[in-house]
């Protein structure tokens, strides 16, 4: 086996962007329309993989948050929580379909205001974010079998924080089972990351949607912390950094409103000596490098039977050597653009963290474009769990790898961080994937695979990594109660 | 009492914490006087302090790790067991129950079938909380993947004030049938019946430390233990003051705790909804691979 890189070359392949309409300033979707406030001010969202302005959104200030929580609260009071599950069933299939019909002009709008690269928001991003909608839109009629009782109702106006790393996706994720169990939304993207979202306010109305039900303000954490703290509101539902869940858990102390939070994690990834190595490989890549690291499930923490780590340390650095860094719009690129200059900024601070604190760094030697935030594909080795790079989520391109002996002393190391939302487990043993999975303390748990997402298959963290389901039957408890209670 | 014409002096009962499988007195030496409903002086009672409160909580993290690795049909006979302990006890629950609450002997008497019955009740929930809560998930792809309920793992509760047995049995069964272990925390002006359901619990093979009860006063231990890093999920059920709820619920927030707060006027007589339990639980997910 052989350090070299494989060095194909490759013609670019860019997709193009004709398909994309950017407008040069949006408003804000409320009660089925694009409102421009008056005093609100604007601020530019740029493609980061060129940081060329692709638009100016609002800074959406009280008024504008509580406009949309009022429209939220008229519709679902007089029209969607009194329609038939059946009919709000066939809205939320409408948006369905119109997410496939119009998902290479969303995927390339994605990839160009994230940086994500195109093959990922067109082959992952789109294609569950429609997923979603389909597979929440069928069970609107059938909410007497969610568990909770007959007739369980829907919570009211649900306000919706959704981050930066997949943002019409967890805008799907939030939005679909929200409208399917009769509640109405007041959605807030992340400031980075706003054009699909107000793009999806653009299919809203294609499927005439009824005014309110659907409502869509921009702004950033100032914005969020209004709409999270808005007293209309009947539940929060906020996907992001622990460190914020924490202030949103703190702010509504007492108000009996619902909350369910999906925050940080700095999952486990464990490969023992009896795992395909290639495909474990594979696994570790996709599970660290994967939209830049920007996954809140993402396999930060290699942890590696001792006996193979050197053979396979060299195997994935040979691996790394071929991913493709660079323009998130062509179609052979494998890692793409950091999302903002801060989150390159926190990146590079952990990253200098780990050489500080005596951990080994390689980076995958790879040409960066001159404009831009790019990172490496970087791997730490010599790397102890008392190390920041092991505890703290990076968020980022960065693999911190330990080792291990034992079955236990990898559950133990595994275990032993706050967070708790995924982990990963690499062996040909069907009865050790069972056996590991159950001491795992992690919401979802992925076996000879990383990185997998269904409309079905419930996600969420244990500890600090949040509470509450999304997705399958669990994750309808998030947006209804029972009828007794 | 009187045998023949010789009066008998009845033999009194020291109340104390049941900490981790025992009867300790609290660390901090002090007790606090236990009245009846008519004023009347029942007993001096164990005051938890701080720290026993913290030593709870160990007890309870080490109680969790043999009680979650129990099969789910060695829970339920143990939440059975309980409640043939209580059955043959039920005299005097019954007793102190109508002493505590000022209730007549009838009403007491139904308290503590109710009581008694709701662990039965929960103890049949044992083996069928991953049926009815878990699923197998259809998803697009070659995988066998399916969610179970797993305990959240340590509950801190403080039992409600006025329901001094049938409110405590039915905050304390639904956090343990899963797995949990738990603190609770006894109706601070009704403790009795909790000191006596702690005898019960000692006999019943409850492995130590999954149930801990102490009596003292919310107010004092709550504010540490709602920020303890090793509590994972609190039931503010007895937290009448909405002040202190709320400041309890912002200190959870630290630790991102799961925090059950029931409504003050719950009818503790109601067939329990299924959230008394899944509020405590996790969902775990997994994607276990399909090939040859």
């Amino acid at each position: 086996m052989t350090d070299e890189p494989s060095g194909f070359p490759y013609a670019p392949a860019p997709e193009s962007t004709a398909i994309v309409n950017i407008s040069s300033s949006y408003g804000i979707f409320i009660d089925g329309a694009f409102v421009e406030p008056a005093d609100a001010p604007r601020f530019k969202t740029i493609n980061p993989a060129t940081e060329e302005v692709l638009s100016e959104v609002c800074q959406a200030g009280a008024p504008e948050v509580a406009a949309a929580v009022a429209a939220a609260r008229r519709a679902h009071d007089e029209v969607w929580s009194a329609m038939s599950g059946a009919e709000r069933g066939k809205y939320v299939y409408r948006l369905a379909r119109l997410l496939q019909e119009r998902a290479r002009e969303l995927a390339v709008l994605e990839s160009m205001d994230n940086g994500k690269p195109i093959r990922e928001s067109r082959d992952v991003d789109l294609p569950l974010a429609a997923a979603h909608f389909f597979y929440h839109a069928g069970w609107a009629d059938k909410l007497d079998h969610a568990g909770l009782g007959r007739d369980p109702r829907s919570l009211g106006v649900a306000a919706q924080i959704i981050p930066w790393n997949f943002p019409l996706l967890m805008l799907a994720w939030k939005v679909a089972p929200a409208l399917a169990t009769g509640n109405t939304v007041v959605l807030k993207p992340a400031e980075t990351t706003p054009l699909t979202a107000l793009a999806f306010a653009e299919l809203c109305q294609q499927a005439d949607l009824p005014p309110g039900v659907v409502n869509i303000v921009t702004g950033d954490g100032r914005t969020g912390q209004l709409l999270a703290e808005c007293e209309g509101v009947d539940k929060v539902a906020f996907t992001g950094s622990t460190e914020v869940g924490k202030q949103i858990q703190r702010s509504l102390a007492g108000t009996r409103r619902r909350l369910t939070l999906e925050l940080g994690g700095k999952a486990a990834n464990i490969i023992f000596d009896d795992a395909p190595l290639d495909e474990a490989v594979e696994g570790i890549v996709n599970g660290i490098y994967f939209n830049q690291g920007h996954v809140c499930c993402a396999g930060s923490r290699l942890l590696v039977q001792e006996s193979i780590v050197e053979d396979l340390l060299v195997r994935l650095r040979r691996r790394l050597q071929t991913l493709r860094v660079g323009d998130p719009l062509d179609k052979n690129t494998d890692v793409g653009a950091i999302n903002s200059a801060a989150q390159l900024e926190r990146i590079v601070a952990l990253a200098e963290s780990g050489d500080a604190e005596g951990a080994q760094r390689w980076s995958a030697p790879c040409t960066l474009p001159d404009r831009g935030f790019w990172f490496p594909p970087t791997i730490f080795t010599s790397v102890s769990t008392a190390h920041r790079i092991a505890r703290e989520e990076i968020f980022g391109p960065v693999l911190s790898v330990l080792t291990f002996r034992t079955p236990d002393e990898a559950v133990e190391k595994a275990n032993n961080t706050p967070y708790g939302l995924s982990a990963g487990i690499w062996t040909e043993k069907g009865s050790r994937i069972l056996w590991m999975a159950s001491r795992l303390r992690a919401g979802v748990v992925w076996a000879n695979t990383f990185n997998q997402f269904d409309p079905a298959s419930p996600f969420g963290g244990y500890g600090e990594s949040g509470f509450g389901r999304e997705g399958g039957r669990a994750g309808l408890a998030a947006y209804l109660q029972e009828a007794s209670s | 009492m009187e045998e023949g014409n010789k009066r008998r002096l009845a033999v009194r009962k020291t109340f104390k914490l049941y900490i981790g499988g025992a009867f300790p007195r609290s660390e901090s030496g002090r007790t606090y006087q236990v009245l009846d409903a008519h004023g009347g002086f029942i007993a001096n009672v164990a005051k938890a302090s701080r720290k026993d409160a913290r030593d709870a909580v160990l007890s309870a993290r080490t109680g969790h790790r043999s009680w979650s690795a129990a099969t789910a049909y060695n829970r339920g006979q143990v939440l059975y067991r309980v409640a043939e302990m209580m059955e043959g006890r039920r005299a005097q629950f019954a007793a102190e129950v109508a002493r505590a609450e000022g209730c007549g002997t009838t009403d007491a008497e139904r308290i503590t079938d109710a009581a008694i019955d709701r662990w039965v009740w929960y103890a049949g929930w044992a083996d069928k909380l991953a049926q009815v809560i878990g699923t197998a998930n259809p998803v697009a792809g070659p995988f066998f993947n399916f969610s179970v309920p797993e305990p959240t793992g340590v509950v801190v509760l403080v039992a409600p004030d006025d329901s001094s047995l049938l409110g405590l049995v039915s905050t304390i069964a639904p956090a343990i049938v899963s797995g949990n272990a738990c603190v609770a925390i006894a109706s601070q002006t009704r403790p009795i019946p909790a000191v006596t359901l702690a005898e019960v619990l000692a006999t019943s093979d409850l492995p130590a430390g999954v149930v801990n009860i102490l009596t003292g006063d919310p107010a004092e231990m709550m504010p540490s233990l709602a920020a303890h890093g090793d509590v994972n999920a609190l039931d503010l059920a007895g937290i009448g003051d909405v002040e202190l709820a709320a400041r309890l619920e912002r200190d959870a927030a630290g630790t991102v705790k799961r925090v059950r707060r029931p409504q003050p006027d719950a009818n503790w007589y109601r067939t329990p909804s299924l959230a008394a339990m899944s509020d405590l639980l996790e969902i775990k997910t997994v994607w276990h691979p399909q090939g040859i």
